[in-house]
């Protein structure tokens, strides 16, 4: 018995070996015929924004790639300003881009995106009357939509009081401190500021901008984190109870946690619109066009928003999703809770760089006792060091002064 | 001359990947970031972060004092053991360097968090979930524990270089065992104790990662601000400014711990 297992061991190790050998060779003769023939493409989208065939949804770069042979280098990125900066170092070159309205009309009047050739997008013809020359890019010259959304309070119904909800206040509230999460990035925070204190989000007004960054200053002792895309693991395991993200992805996460609900404030909220830009950096235009047109197919368009829970700018991609996600209110909110929605535009350069410093104000800055404490701390420490410096020296002194004695 | 030479492809190395970059730094540090002209703002708006230089400095001085205090024992009991259990100790040491420096701070996360391993445990014995990250304390935890085998090596390395017929020779001239570590082993041991300080002390200052991870929105280090600068906020200038003032800091730093070895010996520091 021991025998012949031993045997079906060593017999099952040599299939598998020689499984490996086959395969190894399969995949060598299939490589040279693969770069020498096919082109790549780097697209550069934000975390956990395309469907990419978990849970038996449709993998689109895959599908891509078999239509086409274009294959796809796909990297992610967390806000609009980390892709921004990531362009403007340069150093890397990308083909398709997905900035949001506001970051894409800072990129065109930066003069770093590349006009579109609607010849290579005839897809185009699909999208929405209501998403076609939005203010960001007035002639559509730039930018295709890929998806649209709001952003809103997303909360866990088994901790949250459900007459606590309604307001951007939520996000304020002393009861649940330690248990809130924030957005990480200066314009969508600074939006929630400027929501609440009832300005226009697309001020460029001094005042205004240190009043919000005052009222975010007073949030900070509640928050539990800033965070980007690590909301959806603090949400789903309940690690935080109430935070501020976007609609889409909040339906993501209701997957993984049914208690969690979301609320569109009444304040109103941002409504965005993410579109696909070739960036200037492009070394594969064709490519990067085909792709745009691939992604605004209606039914890779439909699939793809199926799985990303994000709203659909493509005339008949709803057909190719599922039902409940097209009656779902979240994604797809009524016209009366629309109307609350606001757009954000660029701002000009100084209001950005200084929004920018005020975040960093907010995100640095201590309360003032803590500032002193610090202070105290530091004195004392140069104070301590100079002492010991000034002991060891004396001693050395002596020791100098003994040897002498002795000698 | 010959062996001189010999130094000539890490002066090139440094020459292009330290001189070059820290002229870059300094030409950033001195330009704006919207006209590209020369200006002292940067500079001169480094006074506003200055609890957070001081924050990062008081945080990781009180690591690198931790580490002393926990990794001098650890030394000196390794430096005692068989030859050939001693490599297995320091195995043993070196083994979590093996992991990423994130993981190992992710795995921190999972441990302490509200939801975490600890916390689930306590509560199944009914103690309430205890808040056991987002503060200070959880910031000097992963650095003592990321950075504690920087302390290790160099006194180990020292410790057992001490010669024990010096320590016995102090046994038989009289001395119990405290004074014994008091006038023999801690002096010897100084250079040791000195580098491991740097060693710890340096990376802990200029972190980042541990901060935002362990960290909560109060315990903000330098090291965050900088990368803020460079990742998102395309404030380049400013993030040189700050990593200059920081560098500068550092040196301070250093020269003031190598101050208590003495002239007279040789110290093995970064």
């Amino acid at each position: 018995m021991n025998r012949t297992l031993r045997v079906m061991g060593s017999r099952l190790l040599l299939l598998c070996l020689a499984l490996c050998l086959l395969f190894s060779g399969c995949s060598r003769t299939d490589t040279p015929a693969q770069s020498s023939g096919k082109t790549t493409i780097n697209v550069y989208n934000w975390g956990q924004y395309i469907s990419d065939g978990t849970d038996g949804y449709l993998d689109v770069n895959k599908a891509f790639t078999e239509e086409t042979g274009i294959e796809v280098n796909y990297i992610t990125y967390d806000s609009n300003e980390t892709m921004y900066t990531k362009l403007k170092t340069g150093g890397s070159s990308y083909d398709v881009i997905v900035p949001s309205d506001y970051m894409v009309a800072r990129l065109i009047s930066e003069d770093m995106l590349l006009p579109l050739n609607y010849d290579n997008i005839p897809n185009a013809q699909y999208i929405m009357p209501a998403y076609r020359g939005m203010a960001h890019d007035p002639k559509d010259t730039y930018s295709v939509p890929y998806t649209w959304g709001c952003t809103g309070i997303i909360y866990n119904t088994k901790y949250v009081d459900e007459a606590d909800v309604g307001s951007w206040d939520l996000l304020w509230n002393e009861k649940y401190s330690g248990k809130i999460l924030m957005f990480d990035n200066p314009r969508d925070a600074f939006g929630v500021a400027e929501f609440c204190l009832g300005y226009d989000v697309n001020t460029s007004n001094e005042q205004e901008l240190r009043a919000c960054a005052d009222l975010l200053k007073q949030q900070k002792p509640l928050i539990q984190a800033y965070v980007m895309d690590q909301i959806y693991q603090s949400m789903e395991h309940e690690e935080a109870w109430i935070g501020v993200y976007y609609a889409g992805d909040f339906i993501q996460m209701q997957w993984e946690n049914e208690d969690l609900a979301f609320c569109f404030p009444e304040e109103g909220f941002n409504l965005f619109v993410d579109a696909l830009c070739i960036p200037k950096s492009c070394q594969n235009k064709d490519a990067a066009e085909a792709y745009i047109n691939f992604l605004c197919r209606p039914d890779i368009c439909g699939q793809n928003m199926d799985y990303l829970g994000y709203s659909v700018p493509i005339e008949g991609a709803t057909e190719y999703m599922d039902p409940e996600m097209v009656a779902n209110p979240v994604a797809y909110p009524d016209d009366a809770t629309l109307a609350r929605g606001q757009a954000f535009l660029n701002l000009p350069a100084e209001t950005s760089q200084k929004m920018d410093s005020l975040w960093l104000e907010v995100k640095t800055g201590g309360s003032g006792s803590h500032v002193l404490i610090y202070g105290i701390i530091g004195v004392v420490l140069v104070i301590v060091i100079l002492a010991l410096v000034l002991i060891s020296r004396k001693k050395k002194l002596k020791k100098r002064r003994a040897m002498y004695q002795d000698k | 001359m010959k062996r001189q030479l010999l130094s000539g492809p890490y002066l090139i190395w440094m020459g292009l990947f330290t001189v070059i970059p820290l002229v870059i730094v300094l030409y950033y540090a001195f330009t704006d970031s919207l006209t590209g002209s020369f200006t002292l703002k940067n500079i001169a708006s480094l006074g506003t972060y200055l609890p957070i230089f001081l924050r990062s400095v008081w945080l990781s001085l009180l690591s690198a004092l931790i580490c002393l205090v926990v990794g001098y024992p650890v030394a000196w009991t390794i430096a005692q053991a068989k030859p050939s259990h001693q490599r297995f100790f320091y195995l043993l040491v070196m083994l979590p360097m093996c992991i990423s420096f994130l993981l190992r701070t992710l795995a921190w996360v999972s441990l302490l968090e509200d939801t975490g391993i600890i916390n689930r445990l306590l509560g199944s014995v009914g103690i309430g979930p205890l808040k056991l990250m987002r503060n200070n304390g959880a910031v000097i935890l992963g650095m003592v524990y990321n950075y504690l085998p920087y302390m290790i090596m160099p006194l180990y390395t020292v410790i057992m270089k001490i010669d024990p017929r010096l320590i016995e020779a102090a046994q038989d001239l009289g001395c119990d065992s405290a004074q014994v570590f008091r006038k023999v082993t801690l002096p010897l041991s100084l250079p040791g104790i000195v580098s491991g300080l740097t060693m710890v002390f340096v990376p802990a200052v200029s972190t980042f990662y541990i901060s935002q991870k362990l960290g909560g929105t109060g315990s903000t280090l330098i090291g965050d601000v900088i990368e803020s600068q460079f990742k998102a906020a395309y404030n380049p200038n400013l993030g040189a400014a700050l990593s200059l003032a920081l560098m500068v800091l550092v040196l301070i730093c250093v020269a003031v711990m190598n101050r208590f070895t003495g002239d007279d010996e040789s110290v093995a520091t970064l």
